[in-house]
């Protein structure tokens, strides 16, 4: 917007903490894993991609990034339909890398996130809520949560990349707006990664106010790539990289 | 009795020259006292300077034994953050009240010979700049629909530092340039200036001025109370913030004109006054007219395309905007098209007002001595920042929980979420959950 007004940040080192929020939209994945099981996935191969396979991406890359620098920190967050959790932290359980062992960080993950996906359907079942309606994820609260770890942590060199997959929901906007202007005024751009079909314009105005990417993979076999040399760049390093740039910028609010 | 010979023994030194010293010397062995309170006196050495300015003794207080301990800054800010926080709300919770959100403020800074007084570090202009600057970034980051310009008062008269405009590097480096401090203050050569060119401001803004007044007094041509009546029927509100004492004429301009005149104590009071005139004020019902207002919402160019922009006549490839009525390019937002007079805004710029719209609810502060109910369980860590809030044992540190969604945050997160965000973690992550 006002080009000339944002100071640009030197960030001396590549250390970076990344906060990632996976959208576990159940509705979502569960239509995208049936078509891919379908025959009209020959027309369209690459379109599809079913979340265990979205977590044969993911939790490498998450890896990869711990294994780029020492102190480089991970934290994944899911949003779900009904609630938004943190599901794991690289961080904690610290003292046992005394004896030299990388803690297994894989098996954690994949408990916490069954666990979630059962607490939030549960809470889906409430007697007082008809969630028929509510298709999409809630991304303004996941957005809320990861600025306020992030505001406590106090470094530079901080980012968050977010793997999504289903349609915004347009009562969120004000709210994710204003998510968005927050990590504008203390410079942590938000990259995204679009596994939809349709662009998503939220996303898209994200990454734009906030100077990180956006990105819409063409071939979804091959996130990791993708994953791995997109979005795993330091913020140091992107001042001399040449990542993908969006065509255009949707500004609507729906 | 030998105090007061100390004290004729002093006056005796500024009055004469040389026999004075001659007098001191002959009687230098009687008192030491007079021979420390010459040094003192005199404040040259750099052990001296340095206890003048820093003024460490105001960073202690007292506690109940009696002895001294640093004050404790964290709590302090906590308190002070609370008490602005609930007197904010106390206001609007009883009626919602329609905000000016186009703002056409003129800063007027008092450059006159009282600037010059170095209770502020290093002097009081240059504080002024200092917290001016910081101000400006505010007051365009919460009201990107705004305007805002400088005037300065010096020797009596009133200068335009800068014309009223939307883009706040403009008015930074004006301000960032010399500024000399000379001759008197003058409140109705300001007021006078400053009425001519807000009567070209179009009827949906809100005229506002805001006075960095540091003289005592003000030297006038003619009536000031017929310029404050002036300004009152123009729909002008002038505010003033003082920064040597009170004095009548200006708390009769901001009353009249439904201001707020405000009188700081030291720098960080100074900066805390300023800061709070960059959300919107509540508006004035007579003020307020409710009206359409056409804006344009542009399209962003492609990379690659070749056009010549309307604002700094020169060919310019790739991005900028194209106003939707005359077709013209601009290069940023918000801003108003030269060609057609269009006012040009995107969506983001809306959204960034609609906080002041929306406030969040104050957060229950949980106190950790007495369980509230029984069985309630405690909450262990902040919902948001996953600080844990149990440290040493049982005692848990002080926590706040959200009256809507019952979640638990610490502190530093409240005070985050009610300034920055805008946004309650626990209540966003919650279906159903409308604005």
């Amino acid at each position: 917007m006002n080009s000339a007004s944002a100071p640009s940040k030197l960030y001396s080192n590549d250390v970076s903490l990344l906060v990632v929020l996976l959208d576990a939209n159940p509705f979502f994945w569960a239509s995208s894993a049936a078509a891919s099981g379908d025959s009209a996935s020959q027309h369209h191969p690459t379109a599809v991609l079913s979340f265990s396979k979205l977590l044969n991406h993911v939790i490498p890359f998450l890896s990869s990034l711990l294994l780029l620098n020492q102190f480089n920190q991970v934290v994944l967050i899911t949003t779900g339909v009904n609630s938004c959790s943190y599901i794991y932290d690289s961080e904690e359980g610290g003292a046992e890398s005394a004896t030299g062992k990388v803690p297994a960080a894989c098996s954690k993950i994949l408990l916490r996130l069954e666990e979630f996906l059962t607490k939030d359907r549960l809470l889906g079942k409430g007697p007082d809520k008809a969630v028929a309606s509510s298709v999409s994820s809630l991304l303004s609260g996941s957005l809320s949560l990861a600025l306020c770890y992030i505001q406590r942590i106090f470094r530079s060199g901080t980012r968050h990349p977010q793997p999504r997959g289903s349609p915004d929901g347009p009562e969120q906007y004000v709210a994710v707006m204003n998510a968005i202007f927050t990590a504008q005024r203390s410079m942590i751009p938000i990259d995204s990664c679009v596994m939809g079909v349709q662009h998503s314009a939220f996303l898209q105005q994200a990454s734009y106010i906030t100077g990180g990417v956006y990105l819409k993979p063409q071939h979804l076999d091959g996130l990791f790539q993708y994953l791995s040399s997109v979005f795993a760049t330091d913020l140091q390093s992107r001042s001399f990289l040449q990542l993908p740039r969006p065509a255009g910028v949707d500004f609507r609010a729906s | 009795m030998s105090s007061s010979a100390a004290v004729q023994r002093r006056f005796d030194l500024a009055a004469m020259g040389d026999a004075a010293t001659r007098r001191q010397r002959r009687v230098g062995n009687e008192d030491d006292d007079d021979d420390d309170e010459e040094e003192d006196d005199q404040g040259s050495e750099a052990w001296g300077r340095a206890y003048a300015d820093e003024r460490s003794w105001e960073d202690l207080q007292e506690d109940e034994s009696g002895l001294l301990r640093p004050i404790d800054t964290k709590a302090l800010a906590y308190a002070q953050y609370r008490r602005r926080l609930l007197q904010k709300c106390a206001a609007s919770a009883t009626s919602s009240i329609q905000k000016g959100l186009i703002r056409y403020l003129y800063l007027i800074i008092d450059l006159s010979r009282a600037a010059s007084v170095t209770d502020y570090r290093p002097s009081r202009m240059v504080a002024v700049a200092k917290c001016a600057e910081i101000f400006i970034r505010e007051f365009f980051d919460q009201n990107p629909l705004s305007h805002m310009g400088i005037v300065t008062i010096k020797d009596g008269v009133a200068h335009q530092l800068t014309e009223i405009g939307g883009s706040p590097e403009s008015q930074i480096r004006a301000l960032m340039g010399k500024l000399e401090c000379s001759g008197d203050a003058s409140l109705q050569n300001a007021l006078e200036l400053v009425h001519g060119y807000l009567s070209h401001i179009p009827s949906y803004g809100h005229r506002e001025v805001l006075f960095l007044y540091s003289a005592l007094n003000t030297c006038d041509p003619g009536d000031i109370m017929e310029t404050i009546q002036k300004c009152k029927k123009a729909k002008i509100r002038c505010s003033l913030i003082g920064l040597s004492a009170e004095f009548f004429i200006c708390k009769h301009l901001c009353e009249e004109t439904g201001g707020s005149y405000t009188v700081a104590l030291d720098e960080s009071h100074f900066k805390e006054l300023f800061l709070e005139h960059a959300p919107p004020l509540p508006a004035i019902a007579e003020y307020a007219t409710a009206n359409l207002i056409k804006m344009g919402f542009p399209q962003r160019g492609a990379e690659g395309v070749i056009a010549i922009c309307s604002c700094h006549k020169d060919v310019k490839i790739g991005g900028g905007y194209t106003c939707p009525r005359c077709k013209a390019r601009v290069c940023e937002l918000p801003s108003e098209c030269r060609i057609c007079g269009l006012t040009l805004v995107s969506s983001p710029h809306l959204a960034r007002s609609y906080h002041h719209l929306f406030p969040v609810t104050p957060f229950n502060e949980v106190s950790s001595a007495v369980p509230f109910k029984v069985s309630q369980k405690f909450a262990q860590t902040c919902y948001s920042c996953q600080q844990s809030f149990v440290s040493h044992g049982s005692k848990s540190t002080p926590h706040v929980s959200c009256p809507k969604c019952n979640q638990a945050f610490c502190l530093d997160c409240d005070i985050y979420i009610h300034e920055s965000l805008h946004n309650c973690p626990g209540c966003e992550s919650r279906p159903g959950s409308t604005t």
